[in-house]
């Protein structure tokens, strides 16, 4: 009531309107005004230059046929295909790298950003000197380095084998491997199946333990509930567990898995890379647990993993969240510089594309569409997690 | 003499005693300190005395340093065995400063440490006035007199036959002395009351950042030519440069909107109070403060972003990453491009590495 009575009566100068309003419709008309200038100005030269070229715009060139060579690829892809297959195959791939790297990345950064606050001397200054080097470095050069290592290894024929099944050669890493066909898919589903059971068990352990108190393991729930749904399917379906073995057959080799040289350097740049600055995430969020937490554990006697998983972690994780979700968005992003090594994500067969049929402004929108659905997935996915996580204050 | 009594209850400082020699004390407390501990020791130091010593073997002790003129086959004889140095006497001027006249290449050195001196300068608190932005401005348009020439008698060199370092150099500073102003504009036009302004920066900002810089310069090398009127031409440099400027706008307007935030409402409020018009509150007494919140961030900005400028070898601008690569496309030093890359990272490493010790001393002297 009393600050409503001090404030001041509107000002009305210009009539119904304050001199704010005004200037704030003057400055967004000006602004908005030469938005659209500049827009139309480019849109009409576009126009213009595109006729005089005699490209088409539109998207009616996705059903024509690519006719471009993919060398590696997750989908099945040939030079028939139409563009927009070509298309799927490079979103395969970026996927493929981001996915896997995103997940390394965490493993690696995670296990350095820790080894920066051990107690051990020597652990500390390598993981700190690990992080200093990798970040101070343009990515695109580390590529091309490992790129280039993984030329000068040697032949298929004196392949480098750590492990048995294992080759390391100028042909990339080629791995053993275990065909997946629609029969392992039933094991795989049933061991999803398993899970979701887990993730609702779970709930009502922890609704238990709420309740009373007690404390009730979910491990041997979890052992269950995913090993013994797929082994029953297996079992019963007869699914053949055989391992494949690669083997050299002349020049190169045949079966097993293979990771061409230009994934197997851009996953390792990109996993080393990133790693630095995830390292750096984690080490701050850990540190950011206020000194007494780490005392009242210990005074609690508590053990260390339970501690550290119960108390630390979750109070790190608060920290460590959403700058680790520009860190997923930057991986994804920069696996795009494959370009610069032959490997073909989908900026580099939307530059193809590009580059045959003249539908620029088509490949790059598409490019544009691709990251940022990437990037809004990421996103939707960390910020439902850091909902979760996120500090409840009752 | 006399005898300091040690007064019994005074308290005494939780202090180990020293007995035994240092060296093996701090053995103990730092690599021995429990049994897991001395193992893991133990075993780091193996690896790291192997991998020092396999680099000590290639890298210096069966290494090449000098060949004469134009022939590696010195160094293709220790192939596999040892570096092979020489590529770097043998091609550092262009590597350094690309395809630009040989008997020129004192400009672009000379351009390189205005770079250097500007960037030192700026780094220096007590010369954060007013005069350094015309500082700026002079020192580059003196670089562009050194690098164009054309007058004071110093010979016309185009564009096109730049290259190296004083191109990584230039696409990093234009980058950051257009795109910083963009980014403040950005920022408070994404902090702005009026709808379409926000709406207006909130559209820039997601879209640069929500695709990759391949794709942009992609855009910029591809697409410009497209967006101008037929018979406009703009160098492709340039065009470059426009992208990692527009780039670097988006990038910057969020750092600098977390400085805004930072901002105590009090200050706004205080501004309205003197009756201050828009332009002038954010001049003198939001911006100031806001920036001075986030120097640690923006110096991680400009680091990130110099790395990424080595980014236009893709669409084929002669940055120093692009001389590098392409000085080992010559058949008789085809071999030795991981000297090279050494080399290179090397030179990223040092302005990186003084750039992020920097953004630690400012971090450190902002808490104390």
């Amino acid at each position: 009531m009393t600050t409503d009575a001090r404030r001041p009566p509107p000002r009305r100068l210009y009539g119904a309107w304050g001199r704010r309003e005004l200037q704030g419709l003057f400055w967004q008309v000006l602004v908005v005004g030469i938005a659209l200038a500049v827009i139309g100005f480019l849109w009409s030269n576009t126009v213009t230059n595109l006729s005089a070229r005699r490209i088409t715009t539109g998207f009616a060139f996705l059903g024509r046929e690519a006719g471009m060579p993919i060398a590696d690829s997750l989908l099945a892809y040939n030079p028939r295909d139409t563009y927009l297959w070509a298309f799927v195959v490079g979103v395969g791939n970026t996927l493929r790298v981001a996915v896997i790297g995103i997940v390394l990345a965490t493993v690696l950064g995670t296990l350095i950003g820790i080894s920066r606050l051990s107690a051990n001397w020597l652990l500390s200054r390598l993981a700190a000197v690990y992080v200093e080097t990798l970040r101070d470095i343009p990515l695109l050069l580390q590529l091309l380095f490992w790129y280039v290592l993984m030329q000068a290894l040697p032949a298929a024929r004196a392949a480098w084998r750590p492990i048995e099944g294992v080759f390391l050669s100028n042909r990339g890493l080629i791995l053993p491997a275990i065909p997946i066909g629609p029969l392992q898919f039933w094991v795989l589903g049933a061991a999803v199946l398993g899970a979701a059971v887990f993730y609702l068990v779970r709930r009502r352990l922890i609704a238990q333990q709420m309740r009373d108190g007690k404390p009730r393991p979910a491990w041997p729930v979890a052992l269950g509930l995913i090993i013994v749904p797929p082994a029953a399917v297996s079992l019963v379906l007869g699914v053949p567990w055989t391992i494949e073995w690669p083997q050299l057959r002349g020049f190169n080799f045949v079966g097993g898995l293979t990771l061409a040289p230009e994934y197997f350097a851009l996953l390792i740049a990109l996993v080393t890379y990133t790693s630095a600055f995830i390292a750096e995430i984690v080490r701050s969020g850990i540190q950011s647990v206020p000194r007494g937490q780490w005392d009242a554990a210990n005074a609690l006697g508590l053990r260390r993993s339970f501690m550290l998983r119960q108390i630390i972690l979750p109070q790190a994780l608060r920290v460590i969240v959403p700058p680790m979700t520009s860190q997923y968005l930057n991986l994804t992003k920069n696996s795009s510089l494959a370009v610069a090594i032959g490997y073909q994500d989908v900026v580099s067969i939307a530059n193809t594309t590009l580059n045959q049929t003249g539908q620029a402004i088509e490949a790059i929108a598409l490019i544009m569409a691709v990251f940022l659905t990437i990037s809004l997935s990421i996103s939707f996915f960390m910020n439902w997690y850091n909902a979760r996580i996120a500090l409840v204050e009752r | 003499m006399t005898v300091i009594v040690d007064i019994p209850d005074a308290p005494r400082r939780a202090r180990r005693p020293q007995i035994g020699n240092p060296v093996l004390r701090w053995l103990r407390a730092n690599l021995f300190s429990s049994v897991p501990n001395g193992i893991l020791s133990i075993v780091l130091l193996a690896i790291l005395a192997k991998g020092v010593f396999s680099f000590v073997q290639w890298g210096v002790a069966n290494a090449v340093w000098l060949t004469p003129a134009n022939d590696s086959s010195a160094c293709r004889a220790v192939r596999g065995v040892g570096a092979c140095w020489a590529i770097i006497p043998e091609k550092y001027r262009f590597i350094l400063f690309g395809t630009y006249p040989f008997d020129e290449q004192w400009r672009p050195a000379l351009s390189v440490l205005l770079f250097i001196a500007l960037f030192y300068l700026s780094s220096r608190r007590a010369l954060w006035r007013r005069e350094l932005v015309y500082l700026w401005i002079g020192v580059l348009a003196l670089i562009s007199v050194l690098m164009w020439g054309g007058v004071l008698g110093l010979s016309f060199v185009s564009q096109d036959r730049w290259g190296g370092l004083p191109v990584t150099l230039i696409l990093a500073t234009f980058g950051l002395a257009f795109g910083f102003p963009l980014g403040i504009l950005v920022a408070l036009g994404r902090r702005s009351k009026l709808p379409a302004i926000r709406s207006l920066s909130v559209l820039y900002v997601e879209l640069i950042r929500g695709v990759p810089l391949v794709s942009l310069l992609f855009m910029a090398s591809v697409m410009f030519p497209l967006f101008m009127p037929s018979g406009f031409n703009i160098d492709k440099l340039l065009r470059a440069q426009i992208a990692i400027i527009l780039f670097a706008g988006a990038y910057l307007a969020e750092v600098i909107r977390g400085g805004l935030q930072a901002v105590p409402r009090g200050q706004y409020e205080a501004a309205d109070a003197l009756g201050l018009s828009y332009w002038r509150k954010n001049r003198l007494i939001i911006l100031p403060q806001a920036i001075r919140h986030v120097i640690p961030p923006l110096v991680n900005t400009f680091i990130a972003f110099f790395k990424d400028t080595s980014l236009v070898l893709i669409i084929g601008i002669f940055d120093l990453l692009t001389t590098a690569k392409t000085a080992i496309i010559d058949p008789a030093w085809q071999q030795f491009s991981v000297e090279v890359y050494i080399f290179v990272a090397a030179i990223y490493f040092v302005f990186c590495f003084a750039m992020s010790r920097y953004s630690r001393g400012l971090e450190g002297a902002s808490r104390r």
